[in-house]
């Protein structure tokens, strides 16, 4: 045991002395932190330190009148039972069931679609729906904006042109579907090219053996290609539950434009942002952070664990 | 990049040319507390150099007028974001110790934030008490809080009504000069043309709190720690009722200043009036350039006929932080620019001065205005800040109040809610807010 794992530290045991269990873990566990040194200053920098100045914040409540005092939880009961927060937690699960599939739907049709080596001009198609992620989310959900617009935007200009009144996408029942259509616009190419490249790794051979046992496209689809881009299908979902619970830049872009359509509130970011930046109210806002970052974590680990079982 | 990052990185590198000398100076005529205006003009003759935070374009020429009558002083005029986004920077600074500017812009409405968490420097060591008499009423007050002066104005919004005398004239529609009329020229105007609205809005709080101002509500009343917010009174109900009328005859447009849409609105002559501070003079001619000759300034619409009752809408102050290093400097320039020689300079400029003198002076009033079609603008103007309305508080913590505006009294424009509901839930939220922070307060 000495001789398989002291080589790889360098050191020998001093001759003749009994090479006593903890003596040997000590010497072994310096070498290790040798190398591991600079990867772990790095990730507690980088990594642990703003998780821990943030649940460190979230101890705290500071007041303009009476200053910082130590608060324990209290920051968190509060958010439990804060209904501004809850409503913006559920927009947003409400907008993860709804969009993600569709988003992700559509994605593996257009990947299926590109695959399959029917459709003529597969270069242009592949950039083109590609593109859109390639434009700035800000600039996307500015370029949305004005098409929204019922008076000067495109909007507007069908309902002069053909003399009709469509409902104002920007209204407050509305404004979260119009949202969902910009970031279904904007990721779509994104998870087009994640499942593309996956089916593109798939065996030629399967194909070619599907095709001697007469299995038609639909059975190649379901029997071969679906199974084999699983966890393709799984990242792509865990991107998108993230991504859907820290929707920030289009509600906060399209804020100015649609001011009493989308609260302060709308989305848990957007409640963390206005609580910390016109609020001054740092350690609540950090609270909301943390709360929203642990419900992430679970809903996505949920996510990963039913994807992997199923593939097992 | 700006002109204004070049700018001071070339006053950084003059800093350094100057060596030691200058810092040690610097660091000589420091002081915590205010001075008197004796050290401040031992500051200027000694030089050194302060930061002022500012979005104000005029106040670029002020400083180098003010550096070129000074040798050996540096103005550094820093934009660091407008309203809300300087004051977020501004908060973090004077939190974080280290970074403050020496002298900061701060509109009326968020100088009482300010004020109230000792972040600014009293004024009245430096002779800033003696100064009343020399800005009108409005502005004064938004000043001076409990016994001190927290920061000087620099401009006003006396409000008046800036309307499109092509769209008015077109549709034989006369100037109101009641609320009661604007609403009767609102219907004309958009029977006439549907396509035409008196004015937009999308729920604007600064609009709403001057408009309440001006109808002699006080919802606001602050006295230190405790505050005071109701929303029931008189003055405050008689704004809803009428402006509920506006809403739910889809009198307004639903257009959000400031926005594309608005100045598209403002050009084309689609929106045909604003009620508005004096500053949006300066900002017609040089973002509506296309509209010139169609827009003319009336009084502000009175309540009740015959009054002349008006309220302030924005309107800037400088302020210098508790925590500037250079405080000496920092009045020197400060008082140069909102009551010295700097003023004549702004308003030259364009901006709509807070100094009586100015407003006075015939050759501002009898100014003609090719853009408004030859009227002397500043006469109507000037009448208004004269009779702005006494007794108006914000609260200390407007700034925020102002951003949770839209998530209540906003519903009015969207759904069913009224404007009395809404400013009723505007005041809970307000109220929790407050108590949050640590304020007594009632309603």
């Amino acid at each position: 045991m000495t001789t398989t794992s002291l080589p790889v530290a360098g050191h020998k045991p001093p001759v003749g002395a009994p090479s006593s269990p903890p003596a040997r873990r000590r010497r072994r566990s310096w070498a290790g932190w040798g190398f591991v040194g600079p990867f772990m200053a790095v990730f507690a920098l980088v990594f642990l330190a703003p998780i821990a100045y943030s649940i460190y914040l979230s101890l705290f409540r500071t007041q303009m009148v009476g200053g910082t005092r130590f608060v324990g939880l209290e920051n968190y009961g509060r958010a439990f039972s804060d209904p501004q927060f809850w409503e913006a937690l559920g927009r947003v699960a409400l907008f993860l069931v709804v969009q993600v599939p569709i988003m992700l739907g559509i994605a593996l049709l257009v990947a299926l679609a590109l695959d399959s080596g029917r459709l003529y001009g597969k270069a242009f198609f592949r950039i083109s729906i590609f593109l859109p992620y390639a434009v700035p989310a800000v600039v996307a959900t500015l370029m949305w904006g004005f098409m929204y617009g019922t008076r000067f935007g495109l909007v507007g200009n069908i309902n002069d042109a053909f003399g009709i009144s469509l409902p104002n996408p920007l209204s407050p029942d509305l404004v979260l579907a119009s949202i969902g259509n910009i970031v279904t616009w904007e990721f779509v190419g994104y998870n087009m090219l994640i499942f593309y490249s996956a089916l593109r790794v798939i065996p030629t051979s399967l194909y070619e053996a599907a095709e001697l046992d007469g299995a038609g496209q639909w059975r190649v689809i379901t029997a071969i290609k679906l199974p084999a881009i699983r966890g393709a299908l799984v990242i792509a979902t865990i991107f998108s539950i993230i991504g859907s619970f820290q929707l920030f830049n289009e509600p906060s872009i399209l804020q100015a434009l649609a001011p009493n359509a989308i609260t302060t509130y709308f989305t848990p970011n957007l409640y963390a942002y206005s609580l910390s930046f016109s609020g001054q109210q740092y350690n609540y806002s950090a609270t909301v952070a943390i709360i929203m970052g642990v419900v992430t974590m679970i809903v996505a680990y949920v996510v990963q664990l039913r994807g992997m079982r199923k593939e097992a | 990049m700006s002109p204004i990052t070049r700018r001071s990185r070339r006053a950084t590198a003059a800093i350094a040319a100057t060596g030691a000398l200058a810092l040690v100076l610097t660091a000589c005529s420091s002081g915590s507390g205010g001075g008197s205006a004796d050290d401040a003009e031992s500051a200027v003759e000694e030089g050194g150099t302060i930061t002022v935070w500012a979005w104000d374009p005029t106040l670029e020429s002020v400083a180098a007028d003010f550096e070129e009558a000074n040798p050996g002083v540096e103005v550094d005029i820093v934009n660091a974001g407008t309203g809300n986004d300087q004051y977020t920077a501004l908060q973090n600074a004077i939190a974080a110790g280290s970074g403050v500017p020496d002298v900061a812009q701060i509109e009326f409405y968020a100088l009482p934030q300010f004020a109230l968490s000792e972040a600014l420097t009293d004024l009245s060591s430096y002779g800033a008490d003696e100064l009343d008499g020399t800005f009108t009423p409005g502005p004064w007050d938004a000043v001076t809080q409990g016994d001190g002066v927290w920061a000087l104005p620099t401009d006003s919004g006396p409000m008046a009504l800036f309307y499109n005398k092509r769209v008015f004239d077109e549709h034989g529609i006369a100037v109101p000069t009641t609320w009661d009329e604007y609403v009767e020229a609102a219907r004309a105007l958009h029977a006439a043309d549907p396509g035409t609205y008196i004015t937009n809005d999308t729920g604007d709080a600064g609009f709403t709190t001057s408009i309440i101002w001006q109808s002699g509500g006080r919802p606001y009343q602050v006295d230190g720690t405790d505050v005071t917010i109701d929303f029931s009174d008189e003055g405050t109900q008689r704004f809803a009722t009428t402006w509920q009328q506006m809403l739910d005859e889809d009198l307004v447009a639903p257009v959000t200043s400031w926005s594309d849409e608005w100045y598209q609105g403002l050009a084309d002559g689609s929106i045909a009036s604003l009620v508005i501070g004096a500053w949006m003079r300066g900002n017609l001619e040089t973002s509506v350039e296309s509209a010139s000759g169609d827009w003319a300034v009336a009084p502000m619409p009175q309540w009740e006929a015959g009054e002349q009752v008006t309220s302030e809408n924005g309107g800037s102050s400088l302020a210098i932080p508790a925590a500037s290093e250079n405080q000496d400097l920092a009045w020197a320039f400060l008082e140069y620019a909102t009551a010295g020689d700097g003023i004549a300079t702004r308003v030259a400029e364009g901006a709509f001065p807070a100094t009586v003198a100015e407003l006075e002076a015939d050759d501002f009033t009898q100014q003609e205005f090719e853009y408004f079609g030859g009227q002397k603008v500043n006469e109507v103007l000037a009448e208004s800040a004269a009779n702005v309305a006494e007794g108006w508080t914000y609260l200390p913590f407007q700034v925020y109040a102002n951003s949770i505006f839209n998530d209540t009294v906003g519903k009015a424009y969207v759904s069913g809610t009224t404007l009395t509901d809404g400013l009723s839930a505007w005041q809970d939220a307000s109220v929790t807010y407050g108590k949050d922070q640590g304020f007594t307060v009632s309603e």
